[in-house]
């Protein structure tokens, strides 16, 4: 961090994943302002898992995660809505399997 | 006791000042980070009080030792105490300056690690139970407050001189750490207590090693007034501390939630 690095007065924007105790995911949950990446996971910690929402923090630049276009909603999600077949619930599962 | 409510006392004060943050912090995560900070100093105060009330028995509870002793009664050191400002500074209700209470965060956390770390083995069992979990939380804080300490004294021409001016303040006041007074003798003597003065070296270390990071410079070393807050002889800060912070206390004082 030295005066002949551009534009370091601006925080880049970061989205924050916490993932819970008992979670397999890191799920969203917010987004802050941070001067770079180990800063961005200090205030995470601060700010997301101080009620003990997790134990895992993923924070990622938000200008680097590419997301899918809300006007084009329909032409992506509509068509699955009438294909049930595609979905693993018709099968019967014997009592020895055990839970699926 | 004594001892315990000079840690107890620590604890509180700067958990008192840090928490002067709360709504005027920089940025609203560090807003959330002093007071995360405070209340996790609050909680070893509570522990420590609870713990020396017990030990005291004569009907002292946490509420009576935190609310109800004057300043002279207080056994913290002298540099928690003091505003979030440059030196001489009239009031704690001026501008506060954010390098200022980063250096002191860091130095007294800095300290606090080394000494946690000695306590968990104390020969008080409940002193060690409350040490182990008060070793994670400063840990915690030790890193915050290097972290911006880098940041800050590595940083821009202003955020270096605001971090330079705050160390060259703020670092004769660790003198105080290094004399041990009687109740800390005492209870060094015991092995329930941290010998601090053994301590010194590595505190050295860890602050040098992190000044060099920040490009900070250590002041050079004054051999003038120690300060005494742990003998109870605090500058005229804490007065002002304890009257905002026990004024409701005492207002209502039988009062409970």
């Amino acid at each position: 961090m030295t005066d002949t690095q551009p534009a370091l007065k601006d925080w880049p924007l970061w989205e924050v994943f916490v993932r819970s105790k008992q979670g397999l995911e890191h799920k969203h949950c917010g987004s802050l302002h941070a001067s770079d990446a180990p800063h961005a996971l200090q205030m995470a910690r601060d700010v997301y898992t101080r009620r003990q929402e997790g134990v895992s923090i993923w924070v990622v630049p938000s200008h680097l995660i590419a997301a899918s276009d809300p006007d084009q909603k329909d032409e992506l999600f509509e068509p699955a809505s009438d294909k049930i077949y595609r979905h693993p619930t018709f099968y019967e599962i014997p009592d020895e399997v055990g839970h699926m | 006791m004594d001892y315990l409510l000079h840690l107890a006392d620590n604890a509180l004060v700067l958990g008192q000042r840090n928490a002067e943050w709360c709504g005027h912090a920089p940025i609203l995560e560090e807003d959330l980070a002093m007071a995360n900070h405070s209340l996790d100093l609050i909680g070893q105060a509570r522990l420590l009080y609870q713990h020396a009330a017990a030990l005291a028995g004569d009907g002292a509870t946490e509420d009576t030792l935190a609310y109800f002793r004057d300043a002279t009664q207080f056994r913290n050191y002298t540099l928690l105490e003091l505003p979030h400002g440059p030196p001489l500074a009239p009031t704690a209700t001026g501008d506060r300056d954010w390098a200022t209470t980063i250096v002191r965060n860091f130095l007294y956390s800095a300290l606090m690690v080394l000494v946690w770390d000695r306590l968990a083995q104390s020969t008080d069992p409940q002193l060690a139970a409350i040490a182990a979990k008060s070793l994670k939380e400063v840990r915690y804080h030790l890193r915050h407050a290097r972290d911006w300490l880098v940041r800050l004294g590595d940083g821009t021409a202003e955020s270096h001189r605001r971090a330079q001016a705050a160390l060259d303040h703020l670092l004769p006041f660790t003198d105080e750490f290094w004399t041990a007074s009687a109740p800390e003798a005492e209870a060094a003597a015991r092995g329930a207590g941290a010998d601090v003065a053994a301590l010194r070296d590595a505190w050295n270390a860890l602050v040098d090693e992190a000044l060099r990071e920040a490009t900070l410079r250590r002041p050079a070393a004054v051999n003038g007034y120690v300060t005494q807050g742990k003998e109870g002889l605090h500058s005229e800060h804490l007065s002002y501390l304890l009257g905002e912070m026990q004024s409701l206390a005492r207002a209502h004082p039988d009062a409970t939630w």
